[in-house]
């Protein structure tokens, strides 16, 4: 394994040194003990320019960033940036990802925040027009010819009346250090000039991986390297007893047995040996703390005390408003606990020595798990390294940090490299959790069928989460490993909201949004009250893509629709009267408009009770209040014999303000759409008294090749002069309400629950009046 | 511990392993290919497919002992960065993948079926494919690359 420092790897490659210490890194990494920064999203970045761009004698531009690759085509989508920016061609920009030892601290990559990161007025894309200002006006000192008479092209400026005057980027600063900070006010490129950028280039790792040539963490292989397997407890809140070591005695290939409190597992040289010895081993573990039984558990979720209760929102007429209604429409929603599931399971090298360790892992956070990585080793940060390679996609916070510290701990107890791959059944019982909802809904309606009052009031579990800077414990190898996960916190009453913000998710698109006078939401409805109940849950959870979002939309986009029927309004029409913000409003036309939809009341008129029935639904949101806008429409078809539900045709609007890589966005937008359909029809955590039951894709369903697979339409509304937003999360947002919709609109039959399930599409058919 | 001799992508190699390890960790740790992935270990994803005699077979539940002198053709088999066969040109061409950690399992299940049988019906393609995961989604692409490599093929 190589520890290359910066400064010899830049030299190595050519490009340029900078000042840029381990050091310092680690400086901006502060964390607070006993205080978890879980779901810190954006590191701190850096101010130096040095930090992100450097240019080789050659005039190659090396850049760095903290946003790594997890198959969503971003390391592309940068090196694209940079190539437009600076105005080189795309393959002379090398981009290094997600290395503490290199690249920037930008914390995780997660949350569809990438692309509002770092191609914004700050962060990479800052140092992009940085560097190319600071270029031209050291070109423009040289060829003694102002700024604007000079312009830039494959990486040569050159006098606009006389381009045999130039001189190169290499020429300029070649191999040397900017030694600048960026500049807030640096002009970026407009997009109408965008040659490279905003095009649908090619995804630089796709021919490697189709040819079986990509390196995945998965790959990595060091000299000396020997395998793990970790040893789970067989129920949730069991701890260990004994280990009978002797169990495995003589097994072929076994190197040591390591225990660290309740961790365990087992170090041989090759893979098929240790997991050998790993079933084999006798472990006494206590009974488990027992389970809250499944059939019950939202009701469970209600009466959990102590809450941790939070207005979003509360214009506090809500209660006089609903009682002089002229109408009022309820409705409860059930949402369960869902898995990341990853295709591949979790897998990490660690390299542990007797005073430093390097770790490479598919981590979504490699400087926070480099300070949680040191904590549970007992190191000083600066004595670990991470190093990002590509996994499975992870969706959100899957095994990878979890599996890191399991490598990590037997590579230190054997004082080897070690690499462990989970079993699928260790990942899937143990993984964090997207969390379960209970949401109860009401609205008051005046006479003339308008909204004019909206009351969310929801119970969701949560344990753990991201492990941050300093809560190892808040995935299950830093519990075992003797970590508490973050503190639950509880608070009633809650406080008055004190700002809008819309990033907990949970306020429905068709309120004002105005707290303390200022109004952030997309709606029109004025009188509103949010209010989440966080409960402790008995399972890990995390950040499972679109977090909380996706269970809020499920809920409000199904309830908006309740609301429309009861009223026999166009579904269509009635959410543009209560929407407000003009782009929310052209998702919602644009995805009507390419899927003709069909205006009038759901559900549709003169319904047979039994064979096919079809119909179509539409949902829409506006991501985090402020990171993506989509909508929806949905066709299915119901088998009403046998209560199975067949999508047809998902069309998508999205807006996330500039495209950056239109293929890419799309292919985005459709994983997105599919992974709704798979959680929306088949996904569901099972749980007995004792422990998690659904452990492989027996018993918890995806959505498979084949032909359940409907037809994908999407349209990209591209807003060259907005912000650039997410858009990993818009998509898989809309589908289940989208999906509920169209089911009513063909069946009359309406599904709260999801999964909608066979059965519990059957029961809502029979269920009806 | 058992000596086996395989052949591999055309090459022969030499293992001495326990008869009873799945061919999938031959593969990937004595040999270090990377085609074939572990996905689940069970048979039920399609992430360590090779073709054996022209069938699709799950490497993570066939022993060793079981491949007997057949050759074995994994991803890296088939083409090269520079020359991909026309199933990897397809993918590539239509850009059908996220994360790509499924990739082999799609593209050796679905050559093997479409070398079998060329003219399949896209409802035949549909099923033949049915047993086979991607948690990226990636589906429509996939499907999309599949059928190019079916019309580039005849
Ligand atoms: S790894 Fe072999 S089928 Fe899943
Ligand atoms: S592309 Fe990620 S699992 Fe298929």
């Amino acid at each position: 394994m190589r520890a290359l420092s910066r400064r010899k790897f830049l030299k190595g490659s050519g490009a340029l040194i900078v000042g840029f210490s381990a050091a310092g890194l680690t400086a901006r990494f502060v964390t607070i003990p006993g205080e978890a920064v879980a779901q810190g999203i954006n590191g701190p970045g850096s101010n130096q320019l040095d930090s992100w761009i450097a240019i080789g004698a050659d005039g190659n531009v090396t850049a760095y960033t903290g946003k790594c690759e997890l198959g969503h085509g971003l390391y592309t989508a940068q090196t694209q940036l940079i190539a437009e920016e600076l105005s080189v061609p795309f393959e002379r920009v090398k981009l290094i990802q997600c290395d503490t030892a290199f690249t920037p601290d930008q914390g995780t990559t997660s949350g569809a925040q990438s692309h509002p990161t770092n191609f914004n007025q700050s962060n990479l894309a800052l140092a992009g027009a940085t560097a190319r200002e600071a270029l031209l006006a050291r070109a423009s000192t040289r060829l003694g010819v102002p700024v604007d008479q000079l312009g830039v092209k494959d990486g040569v400026i050159s006098v606009k009346a006389d381009p045999a005057k130039k001189v190169s980027y290499g020429e300029l600063i070649g191999a040397r250090t900017f030694s600048m900070t960026l500049n807030p006010n640096a002009k970026r490129k407009p997009a109408s000039e965008w040659t490279v950028l905003g095009k649908p280039i090619p995804r630089v790792e796709i021919p490697g991986i189709a040819t079986g040539q990509f390196e995945y963490v998965h790959n990595v292989r060091v000299p000396g390297m020997l395998h793990g397997r970790v040893v789970r407890p067989p129920s949730v809140g069991a701890t260990l007893v004994t280990v009978d070591e002797s169990s495995v005695q003589g097994m072929p290939g076994v190197v040591k047995i390591v225990v660290k409190k309740n961790f365990v597992g087992v170090v041989a040289e090759k893979p098929w040996q240790a997991i050998q010895a790993a079933n084999k081993l006798k472990v006494v573990w206590t009974p488990g703390s027992g389970l809250p039984n499944q059939r019950t558990f939202h009701e469970y979720l209600r009466n959990q005390k102590p809450t941790r209760d939070t207005f979003s929102v509360n214009s506090k007429d809500v209660d006089e408003k609903l009682a002089s209604a002229a109408r009022v429409v309820k409705a409860t929603y059930h949402y369960p606990y869902q898995m990341h599931a990853s295709f591949g399971t979790a897998c990490a090298v660690a390299d542990v020595q007797a005073d430093k360790a390097t770790i490479y892992s598919a981590t979504q956070a490699v400087h926070p798990l480099k300070s949680t990585a040191a904590m549970v080793l007992g190191f000083k940060p600066e004595s670990v390294r991470v190093i990002f390679k590509m996994g499975s996609g992870c969706y959100g916070v899957n095994g990878a940090d979890t599996v890191s510290y399991d490598a990590a701990l037997m590579s230190q107890a054997v004082g080897k490299p070690v690499r462990v791959q989970l079993a699928r059944k260790d990942e899937m019982a143990w993984e964090n959790y997207g969390v379960a909802f209970v949401i109860d809904q009401r609205a008051g309606l005046n006479a003339d069928g308008t909204i004019v009052t909206w009351d969310y009031e929801a119970w969701t579990p949560t344990l753990g989460g991201r492990p941050g800077g300093n809560a190892p414990g808040n995935v299950v190898t830093g519990f075992l490993a003797g970590f508490e996960p973050q503190a639950f916190a509880a608070r009633t009453p809650a406080p008055d909201p004190t700002n809008f913000g819309n990033g907990n998710n949970a306020v429905p698109s068709y309120v004002t949004g105005c707290v303390n006078g200022r109004c952030g939401g997309t709606g029109r409805v004025a009188s509103q009250r949010v209010m989440t109940h966080d409960v402790k849950s008995p399972f890990f959870t995390g950040p499972l893509r679109s977090p909380a979002r996706l269970q809020n939309t499920f809920a409000h986009e199904s309830f908006m629709d309740e609301i429309a029927a009861s009223l026999k309004a166009d579904p269509v029409d009635f959410r543009l009267r209560h929407l407000s913000d003009p782009r929310l409003i052209e998702v919602v036309k644009s995805a009507a408009k390419t899927a003709n939809w069909d205006a009038r009341p759901s559900p549709r008129s003169g319904i047979r009770r039994t064979g096919i029935a079809s119909g179509r639904g539409m949902s829409c949101v506006l991501y985090e209040g402020d990171n993506g806008y989509c909508a929806m429409v949905a066709e299915v078809e119901v088998d009403q014999s046998t209560g199975k539900v067949s999508v047809k045709r998902l069309v998508l609007a999205n807006d996330c303000g500039p495209i950056s890589n239109p293929d890419g966005l799309r292919n985005q937008l459709e994983g997105g759409a599919l992974h709704g359909v798979s959680r929306t029809l088949l996904e569901e955590v099972t749980w007995d008294d004792q422990k998690v039951t659904s452990i492989d894709w027996r018993t918890y369903h995806p959505l498979y090749l084949g032909p359940d697979v409907p037809k994908v339409e999407t349209v990209l509304i591209n807003q060259p002069s907005e912000k650039a937003m997410g858009s990993g999360e818009t998509a898989v947002t809309v589908v289940a309400a989208a999906i509920a919709n169209a089911i009513f609109d063909a069946t009359g039959a309406r599904l709260r629950q999801v999964p909608f399930t066979p059965e519990r599409v059957k029961a809502a058919l029979d269920a009806r009046a | 511990m058992s000596i086996f001799n395989l052949k591999v992508n055309g090459r022969a190699h030499t293992v001495d392993v326990d008869p009873a390890t799945p061919l999938l960790y031959v593969l990937s740790d004595d040999l270090e290919l990377r085609g074939p992935k572990f996905g689940c270990g069970l048979g039920q994803c399609g992430s360590c497919a090779v073709i054996i005699k022209g069938e699709a077979v799950r490497s993570c539940v066939t022993p060793v002992s079981a491949v007997g002198a057949s050759e074995i053709t994994t991803l890296e088999g088939l083409g090269t960065l520079e020359k991909p066969h026309a199933i990897q040109k397809a993918f590539i061409d239509e850009q059908a993948m996220q994360c790509g950690f499924c990739v082999n399992g799609v593209v050796m299940t679905a050559k093997a079926f479409l070398d079998r049988k060329p003219k399949a019906t896209e409802t035949e393609i549909l099923q033949a494919m049915s047993g086979v995961l991607c948690r990226c989604n990636t589906h429509v692409r996939m499907m999309r690359a599949i059928k190019r490599y079916q019309e580039v093929k005849s």
